[in-house]
């Protein structure tokens, strides 16, 4: 089966920040596939630029990115548009800002179904309550009547996951949408997502820091790092079997409950992120890494493509 | 990149003002002629870049035989003294009461917030004028009334930033370090607000030239015969269609004026980070 | 939202009651009114005849309660010069002011929007600079002078438009280009830093990331938040206009409520002065009011609840 996504080797530079280094992934049809890392490794700005919603100082360079087949580098903007909020659709991490204060949700969303399928302003309302509706609203047909200030972060973000829906979209990449709600609403964010995506056989691109949620809901996850993913497997595999330093360090950090003892201290990663300038060479783990040697320095690190396990390191496992 | 674009034009405004400044201190030394004394034999002579023009009237005579660039460094000197003076009548004026409001906040802000909003009602030309029409126009009143009734923009961002200062941490801390308030005002507050208000005193000179030239301009402004440019362009007026340039001379100089000292009130902001939503 | 309103309508009579009282003792400056007046050949008699037909002998707080009382009512007393009552001498002249107002501001936001909203496009590219230069200059232009300019170009040398009067509609064009120019660069600046902010904000990321058209996420989605400010300002400063139209209307000789104040200052006709000056701060806080009532219409979060 093809892949829905492909990106291969993407770059993204900010003037002479180089946020994203040469990230590759692939999301199949209908998988759930995370995108984990802490801030700043560049996971947004992949996320952005596969949807080319980067600003215009940014510029963007791959080996390939495609979508269902698609060369995405090639298309025009009017190109994108039309592919955006219509066969891929993004939502974003606040809720609280992403709507148009001034226009009612039901405007916001049916102006999406009107302009990409030419919809009737009746058809698509009736499909806005109706999608309302499967993301847990009630009383859709009052919500559609009113204003983004008139609902919590939680509503707003349902409305923003509708909305995203509206045109039965095969990619949905969700960037952190959960990070910015209280806890007891993001667990009711994610089981919903899950579902979706499990009734419509959406490919799901989530990009979290949280490694709970990628133990929940994910089918394959990438890991990213200064600007670079360096592991990617399926969750249990990753979970079982992590084979970068890296990921191996993160695992480490997590408290789980059976496993760790009490008194025991909980596992962290020395040091911080490296700002990766042009001139950087070698690995950007290296000065956090237990298994890091001289060459680190210098050498670029190896990448390993297993079967379904892949990993960036100039080690083996 | 724009920064730059920035310092050039306020070099080119503080070259501008500073010509100005320096015709308007030495204007006695600079005139060649004595801007008052008429000569009716030589009326309405042209300037330098037309035909059948005197060399010894430069910029050429006015309708009474006046030397005109004479009378237009006077103007100079009238128009920096009244900006000058009105910015600083204004200033302490609109400052005192914006301070006062935005640092004490509640009744006594009310009443500020609702003189501004009165004082902002008013028409200000036409009270100017007829003030002036009433009580007979001199350098001085001109100035006083002019001051009284300009620092609405000097209150409203002395309020503004006070506000913005009493709330932040330094000066809670002042407070809990037992300073008397005044001690606050002078020490903590006034220093953080004085850039924007450094600002506001420029453009305010700007305002207060313009004001004072449509006034003379409808006769109800400096008494003649000292040269206004806004009286000089008035005084013009019946001869605009066959002389142009008396009209369009003064003019320039004002424009030029004014927008000098806007370019300089505008580097001034950007040099003295003084950027705020306004 | 209705408390809201009441209470800026309170302040508002406030504000009214107060231009009242300086309205009077503007005209009371000069001490003896009477005397001014009379004019400098007056005898005394002549000057008590006057005194006693005015009023004048009167206290002067009885003066002052006879004036507010009566202009609370619209009775803004009778002209000296004219012989007529001063409500209907501005009745007459007001809708010319306000058709030269409207001009302008018409001009202004025609010329404002556009510009502000194509240098937000093009930020920090040489089109943006240009327009923020242009503003510069029109805010350093004297609006009299820049009237006398255009009545040579393009009354006299070019004879496209007439140089006075309101006898037709083009009587307007001129004067109220002069007005526009003092509110274009507000307006523009205003325009552009609203666009430019609105175009950072994340709804509009969440817009084009619903594959809109650029058209549709520039005017639907972006200037509707961006212009909340802009009309608010727009219409106070209509009211700037307003209040500021005398020295246009002298230029022109338009016969709005400016130039019949010119008129009755230089004939110390103090009760059209005085009613000029009350006429044209209540039209200026009507306006603010209409301000504050279209920023709650157009943003939806301004209201009820």
């Amino acid at each position: 089966m093809s892949a829905l996504l492909e990106v291969e080797k993407l770059e993204v530079t900010f003037g002479k920040t180089a946020a994203v280094r040469g990230a590759s992934l692939t999301v199949a049809p209908g998988e759930t596939h995370c995108l984990v890392g802490e801030s700043g490794c560049g996971k947004s700005v992949t996320a952005l630029s596969v949807m080319n919603l980067l600003v215009r100082s940014a510029q963007r360079r791959a080996q390939r990115l495609a979508f269902q087949g698609e060369d995405l580098l090639k298309l025009s903007d009017r190109g994108m548009a039309r592919l955006r909020g219509n066969a891929m659709a993004m939502i974003f991490q606040e809720p609280m800002t992403s709507l148009n204060p001034a226009y009612t949700v039901g405007s916001q969303m049916t102006e999406v179904l009107r302009r990409h399928k030419g919809a009737s302003q009746r058809a698509a309302t009736d499909r806005a309550a109706d999608l309302l509706a499967r993301v847990g609203i009630t009383a859709p047909g009052m919500r559609l009547g009113q204003f983004p200030h008139q609902l919590s972060g939680g509503l707003r973000q349902r409305v923003m996951i509708a909305m995203a829906l509206m045109c039965d979209p095969q990619l949905l990449i969700a960037d952190e949408p959960t990070t910015a709600l209280d806890v007891t609403v993001q667990a009711q964010i994610l089981r919903l997502l899950a579902g979706l995506q499990r009734d419509l056989g959406l490919g799901l691109l989530l990009i979290t820091h949280d490694l709970g949620i990628v133990a929940r809901v994910a089918t394959r996850v990438s890991v990213m790092y200064a600007g670079e993913v360096v592991e990617s497997a399926p969750t249990a595999e990753l979970f079982a079997n992590p084979k970068h330093p890296y990921t191996q360090g993160l695992l480490r950090c997590v408290p789980v409950p059976g496993k760790i003892q009490r008194d025991q201290p909980l596992g962290a990663i020395p040091g911080t992120v490296p700002r990766v300038g042009p001139a950087f060479e070698g690995c950007a783990f290296r000065e956090r890494c237990d298994f890091a040697d001289e060459t680190c320095k210098h050498a670029i690190p190896t990448h390993h493509a297993g079967a379904t396990h892949d990993f960036l390191c100039r080690l083996p496992a | 990149m724009r920064r730059g674009w920035r310092n050039a034009g306020t070099w080119a405004g503080a070259i501008i003002v500073g010509i100005a400044a320096f015709c308007a201190l030495f204007a006695p030394l600079l005139v060649p002629h004595d801007p008052f004394a008429q000569d009716l034999g030589k009326r309405l002579l042209v300037p330098f870049w037309m035909p059948g023009t005197d060399p010894n009237h430069l910029l050429g005579t006015d309708q009474l035989g006046r030397d005109y660039l004479a009378r237009l460094i006077y103007g100079c000197r009238i128009s920096m003294m009244i900006g000058c003076s009105v910015s600083l009548v204004s200033g302490i004026i609109g400052i005192t009461l914006g301070v006062l409001g935005g640092f004490m906040g509640g009744r006594v802000d009310d009443v500020v917030l609702f003189a501004i909003t009165t004082r902002l009602s008013l028409p200000v030309v036409l009270v100017a004028l007829a003030v002036v029409g009433l009580l007979g126009s001199s350098m001085t009143l001109l100035m006083i009334t002019m001051g009284v009734l300009l620092w609405d923009r000097f209150a409203v961002v002395a309020r503004a930033t006070t506000m913005q200062v009493r709330n932040l941490d330094f000066v809670s801390a002042a407070w809990c370090a037992g300073c008397s308030r005044f001690r606050i005002l002078a020490g903590e507050v006034l220093p953080n607000i004085a850039s924007h208000l450094v600002v506001v005193a420029t453009l305010e000179i700007a305002l207060a030239i313009l004001l004072e030239a449509a006034l003379s301009f409808l006769g109800l402004g400096v008494p003649p015969p000292l040269p206004s440019w806004g009286l000089m362009i008035a005084e013009a007026k019946d001869y605009m269609f066959f002389s142009p340039w008396v009209i369009v001379i003064p003019g320039v100089c004002l424009f030029v004026l004014v927008l000098g000292i806007n370019l300089l009130g505008d580097g001034l902001r950007d040099m003295l980070g003084a950027r705020s939503d306004t | 939202m209705l408390r809201f309103l009441i209470r800026r309508l309170i302040v508002a009579l406030l504000v009214a009651a107060t231009v009242m009282t300086l309205a009077f003792a503007m005209t009371r400056l000069s001490g003896d009114l009477a005397i001014s007046i009379a004019g400098p050949s007056a005898t005394q008699a002549d000057i008590e005849t006057v005194r006693k037909a005015y009023g004048l002998d009167r206290p002067l707080v009885t003066q002052f309660f006879d004036w507010v009382g009566r202009a609370s009512v619209g009775d803004l007393g009778e002209s000296f010069f004219f012989k007529r009552r001063v409500s209907e001498l501005i009745g007459e002249r007001l809708p010319v002011t306000l058709t030269l107002g409207l001009t302008g501001l018409v001009i202004a936001l025609l010329v404002s929007l556009p510009l502000g909203i194509l240098a937000a496009v093009k930020e920090n590219t040489a089109f943006d600079r240009l327009v923020q230069i242009v503003a510069l200059l029109g805010q350093a232009m004297p609006s009299f002078w820049l009237g006398l300019l255009l009545m040579i170009v393009f009354g006299l040398q070019l004879g496209w438009l007439p140089i006075s009067g309101t006898d037709s509609w083009q009587g307007y064009i001129m004067p109220g280009v002069v007005l526009a120019f003092s509110a274009i660069p507000a307006l523009t600046r205003l325009t552009r830093a609203g666009m430019i902010q609105a175009m950072a904000s994340d709804y509009i990321r969440t817009a084009r990331a619903k594959g809109l058209s650029r058209a549709s996420i520039l005017l639907k989605h972006a200037l509707r938040n961006a212009a909340i400010p802009v009309v608010a300002i727009a219409a106070v400063q209509l009211g700037f206009m307003l209040g500021g139209s005398i020295v246009i209307e002298q230029v022109f000789a338009l016969h709005g409520v400016g130039f019949l104040a010119w008129e009755s200052i230089a004939k110390n006709d103090f009760p059209v002065v005085q009613a000029d000056v009350l006429v044209l701060a209540v039209i200026y806080i009507g306006l603010t009011m209409l301000a504050d009532l279209l920023n709650a219409v157009l943003d939806p979060r301004l209201r009820g609840a």
